[in-house]
């Protein structure tokens, strides 16, 4: 990415881009100077494989003593670039490192402009481009994985190893061998080494410029380089594994000598190093990730780097580097490589899917495809006091009713007929693939609780040889993960099968609602909206009936009954007492009474047109709803459409309370408090009687929405907030929100359970459900965007050998109103030792369970308490892993899992969030709204909202049909001649850097100039060429992708609105007072150590 | 004694007023041995076609707390221009514009013969006429249909300029917006929630949020038509708009299960019709029109629950103290009747059901504002459609024979004093000095507003003689009263009624056989039933009746010859001679007798009783029998069980019913078809006679009456012999085979026997 970035300034560079593999190789090939490396070179490649099975060596340390301090430096930066590229790229050679680096300063913004460095890559590169066969990624993790599991044992090498060049250190930095593993060819130093210097000078300026030390690095630096060996220190560090960011070594060598030696040594050093650091690697890295970036060292090195050619000051920059600390982008583009291309299929037990991030298709062969469900950690400790120890959360993200690809087939369903589903008589459990038959298969044993039931007579069937049901294959019930039964009467409210479920539209026609013209919009939209009622399967039309009513501060319920000629309005005023005032007509069938549907549409806007009435009420709307449906004897869903605070006199009504004084006070969790307790049990009642409201705000002022979500969020709705409503500019968005929520599937009176293995039992919910026991999550209405997070705790010993397992049951209504069970199963592994868990946890997942945990904290206690839990609880785990899992090593060093070496960056996003530390600009509204959302977020969308994506328009050629790399969030990223996209799943940037290419800008905006383009634009013109075609299919293709309309907005560099983008550059420092990664890392860092010493 | 006779019908058809008394004892002590109270039973609108209203407004007199109206029993000094308030004998000047007046020249209020007369007041601007239907659709299918077709109808019979609303009820209350167009609106309320006027205004949207004080100015009746146009329109523009509403009513659609009444809010409904006039039109003409099919069973003014299994109240559950929702309904009703009559809107209840409708309890908010009560079986029966649409029916003028909004207030000279009033109306609560304080029926004010009149209604009005027995009046001396009525007249015209009479005082002791002479006894009956029927609704039934028995043994006492100890000797004059008469069938009628009646019925009877006019009153008591024979003329029988003969067809008006009935054997010829044969073609007259006879009465009676054609045997006789004497029982064999009657299976008293033991009470000298 760098690259393509530097392009357009860089000449040399930009030539390179469309030819780059071509480039890359013959870089490559064509090293002849590398005359020491080519012996190197050679045994290097004997390693390969092995490392490929045991990722680790540090192929980076070899720079070490020689050469190492510059190149490693620069390295890091380098490595990155090359990592965001290329993919698997592993930067760490000390040679070729050097070489990156200075690609790196090309790719900045800043400019200066790098160089020669392309050749470097190309050696990078080239490794990499050939070999991700699908083949060899999965024979690198199966390897990984055994090595994995090895490493614990084997720090004892390492630490053996140390003494030839003061290894302890350097094993320490080491550890990604994941990346020198796939990377083989590291050797190349020699040649990047003296392009390197090239770039090194150029690339210097802006580097120094760039990077002002933090504060933090400076204090902590003493401590961490004392230990050191200069030159190993400098090296290892430098080499620096994505995970392992060791703090600056640093001033004890002076560059320049450093500088001289490299080619020779380093690869000697590599080989002879080697083992051990991989002993090391294993021991840090989860195998899963196999190839790793190359993040490293930190520091100074940077600096010190750029300042190379000069003589000068080693010592200034007292700085993590930035390319050198773990990069998301780089896992997930690894991720990506390596498990996109085959089908995850379920059938092992405990095994880890694929990030998020990654396409990728499912087999489901007996367990529950991630899309349903995702664990933190796919091996849990089998005691609590482990799980205690490790502090990691044990929680699974729960998506029920998740929308698949098309490729895959939705879950079977059932019908066992009269009798219903088969359960075990004691846990309730239902039959699913772990049930293991007995007695020539007369009976079954619960795989939960190990009661032993009989297997009624209908049900039999014989066994095989292996004590399987010879039907098994059969029946989705004993070979799938996930499937639906068709429940029974026995399941249904009130013993009777319940009709299908009815949408109301709650509109509202205060004066606000009229004159931002939302209403006659919304009138309009609905009126071919209602043709798209979601069905079930093949059914012709939906069976769902639709009501409306209109409001602002008394109620309009409208007769939209077939026969009559006009449709009929009740009002009603008593909104104290409210009721529902007709049966007969409210809820009707769209096709019956289409003709007075649209008559009633046509006029709504017209009669409120001229209205005056300014006040609104809000929980007797929800009320009438619920009654509605009550009265219908259906399940359903509210619509509300609402624009202000209501505090006409009714029940639920509403004051200004907004207080920004209250921030960063004890007080501060009022805020997201509802106002009145009148909602909750409102909610409750909702519950009952399966409403689900969504509700669509277009606020112009302060509508609390933290109570005014509160139905919502307990009744499994959905909140969107529309700001100062403009049919001009907010139309698509409202609109798109409208369809897709309407459309959806939805489940409605749903109620889950999810049973667990003797030994742990789920004791913790977050989501937008409510509970009224603590086992039962009642969702008046679920959808495929809803999630539920389970946290588990250990109440008992869990067998290694049988593992854990989770069963999901939901009970729900489909939108033909049959009533169904829908279960999930998932297998998870046991652990008796810490490593393993490390192994197999997940870090999105894990954020996904913090954030919401964090989320629900801010209710009742101040967030600044909030903040500090995370981050405690953040630094137990890192630092327990370190204790247990970690080689020793350097208490300078900081040692991250490999499955967790993401963890700091994100957890930070989480804590700079706007939730956690607003801004000056958030408002108290957005925040709450914010909360609430996060809260039944699954984890593709937690992922992407802390982490935004950020994407160069301009850096790849406009032919390549697929999705640019994306870089990392923050500042030095962006090239002020390049065009970046910017999205989190609710925000969509266009961010145009103030020297880009005008034609460029003709192209996208057709404007001439930069100067001309309308900042704040929301809508691109449609242009025939094919960069804005390119651009436009981009942000469709972002858009499909996520469950709401994101708006998009044009930022121009250097202008106002600047400010609202940079606010997503979450790596970097926030204004609000957020750190930046770097000193995140920094804090992060010392409070591991705290806890360690 | 033809002169007096003829007096009261000249007094009745001048000023519609008739005396129990048109002599009048002149000290309280002899008043009171009168037994019969001095009372009148007065029709303030009476319609006299030969007067014409006087336009412009009366002369008062000065005196503050008199103001009586000049009237022709004022001594007028014609030079000094001076006129003597004959109440309160204050001189008072004449106003400028009767400078002209002389003895040859007098006002029309000067002349005997105006002794009622009319003023049209022109101050303020006219109001319009109000109409607010109030319907459930808790109906048969036919039964709505039925009415929306009679409502549809009545929309062509209302003036144009007329405002008319709409309120439906079932299990929700819906007041219809009639103005807008396209959608048509409503706002609905709850059925089960008692709702303020204040709480009805605001949710109706009628009290204006901004600018309170400003619109709250008297003396800007202007805005009220702006803010009321939603729900009351002028029928020219919403003629249309409305008949199509009417149209599209839906029977109630919420679902009435096995086993349970469909659930009506009248009493909801009825509150929001009241609050909804008493925020938009206070004190002015309006008609409140309900239309209910059956009895409330929810919310406030519930009568019976809902259960089917459940029987509404009976007389029998009421005297055992066992109808549960009973008392907190009538009070329901009364508060609303009470707001109602100070708004000076009236409330008709039209009731359509087989079985009872809850009148009981919601009687007195016909009662108490002058509205009309009407009970039929269904809306679809000719019964209620005519009845309905003669509400509508014009006088020679073209004028509504509806009246809105009155107030009577009755001066009395000072040996008088009034005591109460009964009839359709409610105290108004001003004391002044010709107020008893006896009270008898309404009393204590010499005021009472009377919300909706016809120019039947009638209220009997009781006085009391306070001049002292030592105090004697000198000879020739006249007893003065004035009823001033004002009210809206139905042309929109604010007007006051004059009637100013004047009766002889007597001495009782000397002039015992003027005052004798001078009894009313048909007034005397009707009014002493009022009293009887007044006290019914609040005492025990047996209680009113000794009462009753009671005051006619006293009458009796007082006024028959005999002697002591020998009934035998017992006589009446002929002017007391039918008196005892009318009481026996006063004790039998269904105002005092709730055996056979069920509340509703006992209620509706009372209603029309307390309201009709003297003529329609002793129908009311005693019913009318005619025979229809051969052997002459149609002509009046007795009400007697010997009346009735096989060879007659017998015609009886109760007022509640016309029923025709066909002796034995007229019912076989009958059978035999001889009436189709031509050479019997006088029996096909005969038959005819009685329908067309009934026919005319039909034609002119409101409410109209429950029309019954039966014959000997028919189960529908049992209306004709409820009624007559039982002169022949089962009991009383003597004429058992013989052709003298037919026998009622019954163990009341014949006419006979009650007379019998009067007289054996009157001349014992026990009581």
């Amino acid at each position: 990415m760098n690259v393509n970035q530097s392009a357009p300034p860089v000449p040399p560079f930009g030539q390179p881009q469309p030819v780059y593999p071509g480039y890359h190789q013959s870089g490559y090939g064509g090293q002849p100077g590398s005359t020491a490396p080519p012996t190197s070179y050679g045994a290097y490649n004997g390693p390969v494989p092995g490392y490929q099975q045991t990722p680790p060596p540090g192929v980076s340390r070899a720079p070490p003593s020689s050469e190492a301090p510059p190149a490693s430096t620069a390295q890091a930066p380098c490595g990155q670039a090359a990592y965001g590229q290329f993919g698997q790229g592993d930067v760490q050679n000390g040679p070729s490192s050097t070489v990156q680096m200075q690609r790196f300063p090309g790719s900045q913004p800043f400019g200066s402009v790098p160089l020669a460095p392309v050749v470097s890559q190309p050696a990078v590169l080239q490794p990499f481009g050939p070999p991700p066969t699908s083949a060899q990624v999965t024979a690198q993790l199966a390897g990984m994985q055994i090595s994995g599991a090895v490493a614990p044992a084997l720090p004892p090498v390492g630490l053996g190893y140390g003494p030839p060049t003061s290894l302890a250190s350097a094993s320490g930095s080491f550890p990604n061998s994941g990346l020198y593993g796939s990377y083989p060819q590291g050797q190349a130093p020699p040649l990047s080494q003296g392009q390197g210097h090239l770039g090194a000078q150029r690339s210097a300026p802006p580097q120094a410029s760039s990077f002002t030390s933090p504060a933090s690095g400076g204090p902590r630096m003493p401590s961490m380089t004392g230990p050191l060996l200069p030159g190993q220190g400098f090296g290892g560090p430098s080499v620096s594994q994505p995970n392992h960011v060791s703090s600056p070594p640093p001033q004890a060598l002076p560059p320049g000598s450093q500088m001289t030696g490299p080619p020779g040594p380093p690869p000697p050093m590599h080989s002879s190093q080697q083992p051990g650091y991989q002993l090391q690697q294993n021991g840090s890295f989860g195998p899963a990730r196999g190839p790793q970036p190359n993040y490293g060292s930190p520091y100074p090195g940077a600096s010190t780097f750029g300042s190379q050619p000069g003589p000068p000051q080693p010592l200034p920059p007292k700085r993590l580097d930035p390319d050198a600390i773990p990069s998301p982008i780089q896992v997930i583009e690894d991720d990506r490589n390596n498990r996109g291309s085959e089908p995850f299929v379920t059938g092992v037990r405990g095994q880890v899917p694929p990030l998020v991030t990654t396409n990728f298709l499912v087999r489901d062969q007996g367990n529950a495809s991630p899309r349903y469900i995702r664990c933190t950690s796919y091996n849990i400790p089998c005691t609590s006091d482990m799980a205690k120890q490790a502090q990691v959360p044990l929680a699974a993200v729960i998506k029920p009713l998740a929308r698949l690809p098309p490729e895959e087939a939705s879950p079977y369903v059932v019908d066992h007929g009269e009798s219903g589903p088969l359960r075990c008589n004691r846990c309730k459990a239902y039959m699913c693939p772990f049930m293991q038959f007995i007695e020539g298969g007369r009976r079954f044993q619960c795989c939960f609780c190990s009661c032993i039931n009989d297997v009624p007579p209908q049900y039999f069937q014989h066994l095989d040889h292996t004590g399987k049901r010879v039907d098994a294959y059969d029946r989705p019930e004993l070979s799938l993960g996930s499937y639906e039964f068709l429940a029974t009467v026995d399941y249904c409210k009130n013993n009777k099968f319940p009709s299908p479920p009815a949408f109301i539209f709650m509109i509202d026609v205060s004066y606000n609602a009229i004159r931002s013209g939302l209403v006659r919009l919304l009138c309009e939209e609905l009126k071919s909206l209602l043709d798209f009622l979601p069905r079930e399967g093949g059914a012709e039309e939906s069976a769902i009936r639709v009501g409306f009513v209109t409001y602002n501060k008394v109620l309009h319920f409208y007769n939209v009954k077939s026969s009559l000629a006009q449709p009929q309005m009740m009002v009603v005023s008593d909104v104290a007492d409210m009721f529902v005032p007709l049966l007969d007509g409210f809820l009707v069938n769209v096709s019956e009474s289409r003709a007075v549907i649209t008559s009633l549409l046509d006029q709504i806007s017209e009669m409120f047109a001229d209205t005056r009435e300014t006040e609104t009420v809000f929980a007797p709307v929800i009320q009438a709803g619920m009654e509605a449906l009550k009265a219908a004897e259906c399940a359903g869903k509210l619509f509300l459409f609402h624009t202000s605070l209501p505090i006409a006199e009714a029940p639920g009504k509403l004051k200004n309370r907004d207080d920004r004084k209250l921030i960063n006070t004890d007080k501060e969790k009022t805020l997201f408090q509802p106002q009145t307790g009148a909602y909750q049990t409102l909610a409750k009642e909702c519950v009952a009687q399966g409403c689900c409201v969504d509700l669509f705000l277009f606020p112009n002022q302060y509508v609390d929405v933290a109570t005014l979500s509160v139905v919502p969020q307990l009744t499994g709705g959905s909140v969107y907030k529309y700001a100062c409503f403009q049919v001009e500019n907010d139309q698509e968005r409202f609109l798109s929100d409208l369809r897709r929520d309407v459309q959806k599937v939805v489940g409605f009176d749903a109620v889950m359970r999810v049973r667990t293995s003797t030994g742990i039992r789920a004791v913790d919910f977050f989501g937008a459900f409510y509970m009224s026991n603590t086992t039962d999550v009642e969702l008046a209405g679920l959808d495929g965007d809803k999630t539920v997070t389970v946290e588990f705790k250990h109440d008992d010993r869990l067998n290694e050998e049988s593992g854990a397992l989770l069963q999901c049951a939901l009970l729900y209504t489909s939108c033909a109103g049959q009533r169904r069970l829908r279960i999930h199963n998932l297998a998870l592994n046991c652990c008796t030792q810490l490593a393993d868990l490390y192994r197999n946890c997940e870090t999105d997942t894990l954020i996904n369970y913090m954030a919401k945990f964090a989320y629900r904290g801010v209710l009742n206690s101040p967030v600044k308490t909030v903040r500090d839990t995370l981050i405690t609880q953040c630094a137990q785990i890192l630092a327990c892993y370190r204790k247990n899992c970690a080689s020793p090593s350097s208490a300078g060093q900081l040692i991250l899992p490999e499955c967790m070496k993401l963890l700091p960056v994100y957890l930070n996003c989480v804590l700079k969030s706007d939730v956690l530390q607003p801004g000056a600009e958030v408002t108290t509204d957005d925040r709450a709204y914010v909360r609430q959302l996060v809260t039944s977020m699954d984890v593709a969308e937690t992922n992407v909202f802390f982490y935004p994506r950020l994407l160069p328009l301009t850096k790849s050629p406009i032919e390549s049909a697929t999705e640019p790399p994306a870089v990392r969030a923050s500042e030095e990223r962006l090239s002020n001649g390049d065009i970046y996209l910017l999205e989190n799943g609710l925000n969509l940037f266009l961010w145009v850097g103030a020297s880009v290419q005008q034609g460029v800008v003709q192209s996208l905006f057709s404007v001439s100039s930069f100067s001309q383009i309308t900042s704040g634009l929301s809508v691109l013109p449609v242009l025939d060429n094919p960069l804005s075609k390119k651009v436009r299919g981009l942000i469709d293709s972002l858009r499909a992708q996520r469950s709401r309309y994101m708006k998009l907005i044009v930022v121009k560099q250097e202008d106002k609105l600047e400010m609202l983008f940079k606010h997503f550059l979450v790596e970097d420092k926030s204004l609000s007072g957020g750190a930046s990664y770097v000193d995140f890392l920094c804090h992060m860092h010392k409070e591991i150590r705290q806890l360690l010493s | 004694m033809a002169t007096y006779l003829e007096f009261i019908q000249q007094n009745e058809e001048r000023d519609g007023v008739r005396f129990s008394w048109n002599v009048w004892p002149s000290s309280r002590l002899e008043a009171t041995r009168m037994v019969v109270p001095l009372a009148c039973l007065l029709t303030p609108l009476k319609e006299r076609p030969d007067l014409p209203p006087v336009q412009y407004e009366p002369v008062l007199c000065s005196r503050p707390t008199c103001k009586a109206i000049l009237n022709p029993l004022c001594q007028v000094d014609y030079r000094a221009k001076l006129w003597a308030c004959n109440f309160c004998f204050q001189r008072n000047q004449f106003p400028p514009a009767y400078t002209g007046i002389s003895e040859v020249n007098q006002p029309a209020e000067l002349m005997p013969q105006f002794s009622t007369i009319e003023y049209v007041i022109q101050r303020g601007a006219p109001s319009p006429l109000i109409f607010l239907y109030v319907v459930d659709t808790c109906l048969e299918e036919d039964d709505l249909q039925a009415l929306k077709e009679s409502l549809q109808m009545s929309l062509s019979l209302l003036p144009p300029d007329a405002l008319v609303g709409l309120i439906t009820f079932g299990r929700m209350v819906q007041v219809h917006e009639l103005s807008c167009e396209g959608i048509s609106k409503s706002y609905v309320f709850r059925g089960t929630k008692d709702l303020t006027a204040k709480q009805i205004q605001d949710m109706l949207g009628l009290t204006k949020p901004a600018m309170p004080m400003q619109q709250a100015r008297p003396g800007q009746p202007q805005e009220h038509p702006f803010v009321s146009s939603r729900f009351l329109q002028p029928i020219h523009k919403i003629d249309m708009n409305l008949t199509d509403l009417l149209g599209e009513l839906q029977r109630d659609p919420w679902p009435v299960t096995q086993g349970k009444r469909p659930l009506r809010s009248t009493g909801v409904a009825l509150s929001i019709a009241v609050g909804l006039l008493e925020g938009t039109f206070p004190n002015t003409g309006a008609r409140i029109m309900l239309f209910t099919g059956g009895p409330p069973t929810q919310g406030p003014g519930m009568v019976v629950g809902d259960e089917l299994k459940v029987p509404i109240r009976s007389w029998h559950d009421i005297e055992k103290d066992n109808a549960r929702f009973m008392k907190k309904a009538t009070k329901h009703y009364e508060m609303l009747a009470n707001r109602t009559a100070t708004n000076g809107h009236c409330i008709d209840i039209y009731a359509c059901a087989l079985d009872q409708t809850g009148l009981l309890e919601m009687k007195c908010c016909a009662n108490l504002t002058g509205g009309h009560m009407v009970m039929g079986d269904s809306f679809n029966t000719s019964l209620f459609k005519q009845t309905f649409q003669r509400i509508f029916t014009k006088d020679f003028n073209g004028d509504f024979r509806m009246a809105f909004g009155a107030t009577l207030e009755v001066k009395t000279s000072r040996e008088l004093k009034v005591a109460g009033a009964i009839g359709p109306c409610v105290s108004l609560n001003v004391k002044g000095p010709c107020v008893s304080e006896n009270e008898l029926g309404v009393g204590g004010t010499s005021q009472w507003k009377i919300c909706g009149m016809d120019p039947t209604s009638t209220l009997g009005i009781y006085f009391e003689v306070v001049n002292q027995h030592n105090a004697p009046i000198p000879q020739g001396g006249r007893g003065a009263i004035q009823f001033v009525t004002q009210y809206q007249h139905s042309s929109t015209q604010r007007r006051i009624r004059v009637t100013t009479i004047a009766r002889n005082w007597a001495d009782a002791q000397s002039q015992l056989r003027h005052i004798e002479a001078a009894f009313d006894q048909e007034a005397a009956a009707v009014l002493m039933a009022r009293l009887g029927v007044f006290r019914a609704e609040s005492e025990e039934g047996p209680d009113v009746l000794r009462w009753l028995d009671r005051q006619l043994i006293r009458l009796c006492q007082k006024f028959g010859q005999y002697n002591k100890e020998d009934p035998t000797s017992f006589r009446l004059s002929d002017s007391f001679s039918l008196y005892p008469q009318f009481m026996f069938h006063l004790r039998r009628s269904p105002f005092l007798q709730v055996f056979n009646n069920s509340p509703d019925e006992s209620s509706y009877y009372r209603h029309h009783f307390a309201r009709q006019d003297l003529t329609q009153s002793l129908i009311m008591i005693q019913p009318i029998l005619y025979s229809y024979s051969f052997h002459g003329p149609p002509e009046p029988v007795l009400l007697d069980s010997s009346s009735i003969l096989a060879d007659r067809i017998l015609l009886m008006d109760t007022f509640f019913q016309i029923v025709i009935y066909l002796g034995e054997t007229i019912a076989q010829w009958r059978k035999a078809g001889y009436q189709d044969m031509p050479e019997y073609e006088n029996f096909k007259h005969l038959l005819q006679a009685p329908l067309d006879d009934a026919q005319e009465i039909l034609q002119a009676r409101f409410p109209m009456p429950r029309y019954i054609n039966t014959e000997h045997g028919g189960s529908q006789a049992r209306f004709l012999l409820s009624k007559v004497n039982p002169s022949q029982t089962h009991n009383n064999l003597y004429a058992w085979g013989q052709e003298t009657g037919a026998p009622i299976l019954t163990d009341d008293v014949s006419l006979q026997v009650f007379m019998d033991h009067l007289k054996k009470l009157a001349v014992s000298t026990a009581c």
